[in-house]
């Protein structure tokens, strides 16, 4: 995928990606000689599609961690995440978003909790001392 | 305006080298193995999980080391069959030592697969979750030196395609049929897959031999295929009938998978 500034007649560079956490995907692209900037924005399908082929839009800044994709999308029968929660869980780096799930599924389970959200997140990290997660 | 091609930088997502390196991983974590079959059918029900579980015993009791991959994600059987515990380590070491990966081992008891994303369109991005799933298990389970890696395929032909896909080279494959017309017409449609993908035929097993399931499908399959019929299993079969199946299988099983 490459983005071209029609303008300049320039080839666009990627800037940045950013997952807004309602599943949709934000990648930027800017001019080398203009400045001007484009994003891509993809709906949560087109997110989902990307995602499942193992990939990252802008490149992978580190290897892939053992079953990323099973250990980040797969439901393994634990407790729903509301979209508030799902929110602050894309913000975790991908290759710990599988391990940093699995942590608050395994504490919500433990309490008999069906239903992860930003509150239970917060109760959480205070009580397992999970900073930054 | 200019095209794609005409764009000289290099694309920054570098998907295709992604997906390159994808194929890599599972190149070299699979080095180590020796041989790779996939137990495949087209038609569902005819006992593939099963042969493939008593076969991969067989082979272990003989001295081999063997795995297996559960490559049913939606419906695996593996785990119980081989008597591995529920979320055990991958590759959990089952009875007689065979080694295994199943979605079996992600899952909650009882919970289908499921993921997570929008579902009001899931029909789109699925399949590309399920051969990723694949793909992990190809290239992320530390599988060792093995004699023989034998992949447990669900009912159909979608499966065996995304795995020829994933490997580069297409698999050995050993067909498992019931005697029935029925089941000949579908496995001999997925056979027929198999040979135009370019994958060796190793041979038929014929499950479930000896009771109220008539027909002759193992042996029309072979006379078509030329391929031997390698075992014909009874509904109770004994320990020694793997065995013996297990010391037909033609050698060398198969190539070796190659680096794309």
């Amino acid at each position: 995928m490459k983005f071209l500034c029609v303008e300049c007649d320039q080839q666009m560079a990627f800037a940045e990606r950013q997952l807004p956490g309602d599943g949709t995907l934000a990648a930027t692209f800017k001019c080398p000689k203009c400045g001007r900037v484009v994003a891509m924005l993809t709906n949560p399908m087109e997110t989902q599609l990307v995602s499942s082929l193992g990939v990252e839009i802008g490149g992978r800044t580190v290897p892939a961690e053992p079953f990323e994709m099973v250990h980040a999308n797969v439901v393994t029968g634990g407790p729903a995440w509301s979209s508030g929660a799902q929110e602050r869980l894309s913000r975790v780096p991908s290759f710990v978003r599988g391990m940093v799930k699995k942590i608050y599924g395994d504490y919500a389970k433990e309490r008999g909790i069906t239903e992860i959200t930003p509150a239970v997140m917060d109760t959480a990290r205070a009580e397992l001392g999970l900073e930054g997660m | 305006m200019r095209t794609y091609h005409q764009l000289t930088d290099p694309d920054r997502s570098g998907l295709a080298d992604q997906i390159g390196a994808q194929r890599k991983r599972v190149a070299a974590r699979l080095a180590g193995v020796r041989r790779i079959v996939a137990v495949m059918s087209g038609k569902g029900g005819v006992g593939k999980s099963y042969v493939t579980a008593h076969l991969a015993r067989g082979f272990a009791r003989a001295g081999r080391s063997v795995g297996v991959l559960d490559a049913d994600l939606n419906g695996p059987t593996i785990p119980r069959l081989l008597q591995v515990a529920q979320h055990a380590a991958s590759p959990a070491i089952g009875i007689d030592g065979v080694k295994c990966v199943s979605m079996g081992q992600f899952l909650e008891d009882g919970a289908p697969l499921a993921f997570t994303g929008p579902s009001a369109e899931s029909y789109v991005w699925r399949g590309a979750m399920e051969a990723s799933a694949l793909r992990e298990f190809l290239g992320d389970v530390e599988w060792g030196d093995l004699d023989l890696l034998l992949l447990d395929l669900p009912p159909g032909m979608q499966r065996y395609i995304e795995l020829c896909d994933i490997l580069g080279t297409p698999p050995a494959v050993l067909t498992v049929t019931i005697p029935t017309p029925e089941s000949h017409d579908a496995v001999r449609r997925a056979m027929r897959a198999a040979v135009e993908r370019g994958s060796d035929l190793l041979g038929i097993v014929e499950n479930m031999v000896g009771g109220e399931l008539k027909g002759s499908a193992a042996a029309d399959l072979a006379l078509e295929f030329r391929t031997p019929v390698l075992a014909r299993i009874p509904w109770h079969p004994s320990p020694d009938d793997w065995s013996e199946l297990a010391s037909r299988l033609p050698q060398p099983l198969g190539p070796r998978p190659q680096a794309p």
